[in-house]
């Protein structure tokens, strides 16, 4: 590991991260990938930190991956359910957090429906905040782990075309994501609809287009989003059926990306409504490896927020 | 009961006046303006030397919460609030609980402001029952009981048929419809401006266009019509363009902007911080600047608060959950005056003619927004000199929700006089 200083207090998304916090942050996730791979899949690098998982949204597979990272680097964890929370008695999202850290935590890990909660917490907690996804704002560790498995596959992060299809407006894995890249200099083509893709967005550096045949072409990583039916309902495109026939990912289309291109999708898959089925278990597909790399970067994550440094890889 | 004030420099746009005059008030009301009234024993003495002496200021939108809310607001804190501004009237909107839809609502409005003295409040009513934007109100009625305008202000009414028949009748009345342009079905469930920053930073946009299609809808109705409207917080260049080029077609439409929108733009939003979350929200800076280019060359009639307070638990939220709304009345004078009169954008006399001349023209008070023998002694005297700073511990608003807080310049209130009464004078002197 290079000798890099990470200087966050918080992880509140990629905007507030300089180039070298990422690739600090990836290079730190590598080493940790070893960790994994062990038999007994533990270091002491949070030994006696407490992370709590604060998740106002269902989600399964985030909230679990940040509880094994943060249990594989041998911190006590515990897991705020919303469903049975304070929040059905009307308890605010303030006094919810005041009354957990009364228990001094070290970090809390929240999932919100609202941008800007994890912001919010940081105007009154104590805790190092970090935001595993906050409305249509920001995925911080979901851009970090898309960047790692790109980086695994293609050897590098630079100089590449990333075209990200579907519904940019409302997907915070597609913001942060554009926002990462837009910082590593690479190309990036949004793709969908006008009304799920507003061209204001080439003003952080992407182009826009409306044919995905055009987005796709040359790209070294495509990477789809999940569409939600509710947008259908609330008139972004007219059906299900007509979002598939102009946006899924198909062979065909998949063939005019680069011979070495890679497919990725952040879950949970609509097999055969963005993605064709059998593109999804393709050998292009990183989706799997992109789980798997989302505790290492996890890891890395919570590592750099509070790790004890020379503690982290015995 | 008599009081003088001397030296002033005394400035009355509807009059045209701009000089240092004596005035000399009795029994509520100005009995006499000279270039010297000599003081006499028993004679209270305002010394006005270096200073502004305006027709009492007026705020033709502010929240006062009272009837239903009055944890947030009442009509006594928010009166206190309006002299602390120099504000001597305020028209206060109907979105209470219950709605001022009824007479007996507006009467309770004026008594209870009778009791506490301080302002003249003016009950702004519905125009729709319940501000329901199905049927409107018994505006006859309400008049006869005191409310000088209509407007679902908030609620704003989208039924075209609807606002239509509300101009009709309220042209028999002569009083104005104030709207609030804002096409619910474009504006939704949105938190700010749409555009770049409301992508960037994942929050629900409202178009420019919904407040600009109402604009453009109620102009239209109202080319026919010819009856009163005013368009209240304009905050698109789309809006004073539109307005413009009715006033240039002879369609009679009165419009005021607010300070936050005069002097914020949306690029504050990137804090989520929800005091700068209001309605309409924020804009761009490009909007800001043609906002005080209709404060230059007169499309924008008049500078109004839209006072909104709220309670600092209401604001202390995730951005979305937190209510629309800035207070205003108590900030108003001094951010205009220190951003916009030092800065030459606009003269002190127009910033009279903003707070006072064009309110009170707009709202039909016929003797007030004047400085006249025989007319009530309402006035603003202002020190243009006297350095301020924003700060929370001054407000005698119950609420803090201010997105001036921390601000410092020029321009302070030093009397502000209702009926004969200084009924506010800046402490320490």
């Amino acid at each position: 590991m290079k000798d890099r200083t990470f200087r966050q207090d918080h992880l509140l998304g990629i905007e507030h991260l300089s180039v070298d916090d990422i690739e600090t942050i990836l290079e730190t996730a590598e080493a940790f990938i070893e960790v994994s791979s062990r038999d007994v899949k533990k270091v002491p690098a949070l030994k006696g930190k407490t992370v709590v998982n604060l998740f106002f949204e269902n989600s399964t597979r985030t909230r679990s991956s940040f509880e094994i990272a943060a249990k594989r680097l041998s911190a006590d964890l515990i897991n705020f359910n919303s469903s049975v929370s304070s929040l059905k008695k009307g308890e605010t999202l303030k006094d919810t957090v005041l009354t957990l850290e009364a228990m001094n935590p070290h970090i809390i890990v929240i999932r919100h429906s609202a941008s800007g909660a994890p912001h919010y917490l940081t105007t009154f907690a104590r805790s190092s905040i970090v935001n595993a996804g906050d409305g249509f704002h920001e995925h911080p560790t979901q851009a970090l782990l898309d960047a790692l498995t790109i980086q695994q596959r293609l050897k590098t992060l630079r100089g590449l075309k990333i075209a990200i299809v579907g519904d940019i407006l409302h997907s915070r894995v597609a913001l942060s994501n554009i926002l990462l890249h837009q910082k590593l200099g690479n190309e990036i083509a949004l793709v969908g609809p006008p009304s799920l893709v507003p061209v204001e967005f080439e003003k952080l550096g992407a182009t826009v287009t409306y044919d995905i045949r055009r987005g796709v072409k040359n790209a070294d990583v495509v990477m789809m989003l999940r569409v939600q039916a509710e947008r259908g309902a609330r008139n972004y495109f007219p059906s299900i059926r007509e979002y598939r026939n102009l946006f899924a990912i198909n062979r065909e289309i998949f063939a005019l990306a680069k011979k070495t291109a890679i497919l990725m999708h952040p879950g949970p898959i609509n097999r055969d409504v963005e993605i064709e089925t059998s593109m999804a278990d393709s050998e292009q597909s990183v989706i799997l490896q992109q789980v798997t790399n989302g505790i290492a970067v996890r890891m890395a994550v919570l590592y750099l927020l509070k790790g004890e440094i020379h503690e982290a890889l015995d | 009961m008599k009081l003088l004030i001397k030296n002033g420099r005394l400035i009355d746009p509807a009059a045209g006046v701009d000089r240092v005059m004596d005035i000399l008030v009795e029994n509520g009301k100005i009995r006499e303006i000279a270039r010297t009234i000599k003081k006499a024993p028993g004679i209270a003495v305002i010394d006005a030397r270096d200073m502004v002496v305006a027709p009492g200021f007026i705020d033709m939108h502010v929240h006062l919460r009272e009837p239903g809310q009055e944890n947030k607001e009442s009509i006594a804190s928010g009166a206190r609030a309006a002299v602390h501004g120099g504000f001597t009237s305020l028209a206060c909107m109907a979105n209470t609980e219950p709605v001022n839809d009824n007479r007996s609502v507006t009467e309770y409005i004026i008594a209870r402001a009778k009791q506490v003295g301080l302002a003249n409040i003016f009950p702004v009513a519905a125009v729709s029952k319940g501000q329901l934007g199905e049927n409107i109100v018994e505006m006859a009625d309400l008049v006869a009981g005191g409310a000088v305008a209509f407007s679902d202000d908030g609620c704003c009414v989208m039924k075209a048929d609807l606002i239509r028949k509300a101009l009709e009748y309220a042209k028999m009345l002569n009083v104005p419809i104030i709207e609030h342009p804002e096409d619910h079905s474009i504006s939704g469930e949105g938190q700010v401006n749409e555009g770049f920053i409301s992508y960037k930073y994942g929050l629900r946009g409202m178009l420019k266009a919904a407040e600009e299609v109402i604009v453009a809808r109620d102009l239209i109705l109202q080319e026919r019509i010819q009856s009163r409207l005013h368009l209240t917080h304009l905050s698109t260049a789309g809006s004073v363009e539109l307005i413009r080029n009715a006033r240039q077609a002879k369609t009679p439409v009165t419009c005021d902007a607010t300070p936050h929108h005069l002097l914020l733009n949306e690029e504050l939003l990137q804090t989520y911080n929800p005091v700068y979350k209001v309605k309409p929200p924020l804009r761009t800076e490009a909007d800001r600047l043609e906002l005080i280019r209709g404060l230059q060359d007169g499309t924008i009639d008049c500078i109004a608060s839209d006072h909104a307070p709220h309670t600092r638990d209401d604001k202390d939220k995730e951005f979305e959950y937190a209510p629309f709304g800035v207070i205003g009345m108590e900030t108003s004078f001094p951010v205009i005056h220190d951003r916009l009169v030092r800065t030459k954008r606009i003269t002190i006399n127009r910033l009279v003619e903003l707070f006072s001349t064009n309110p009170a023209r707009v709202l039909g008070l016929k003797d007030r927004g004047r400085v006249k023998p025989g007319f009530p002694a309402d006035l603003t005297i202002l020190n243009l000199a006297r350095r301020f700073k924003i700060e929370e511990k001054d407000f005698r608003s119950k609420a803090n929700n201010c997105p001036f807080l921390g601000w410092e310049g020029q321009g302070a209130v030093e009397h502000t006089i209702v009926a004969g009464n200084a009924v506010y004078s800046r402490k320490g002197r």
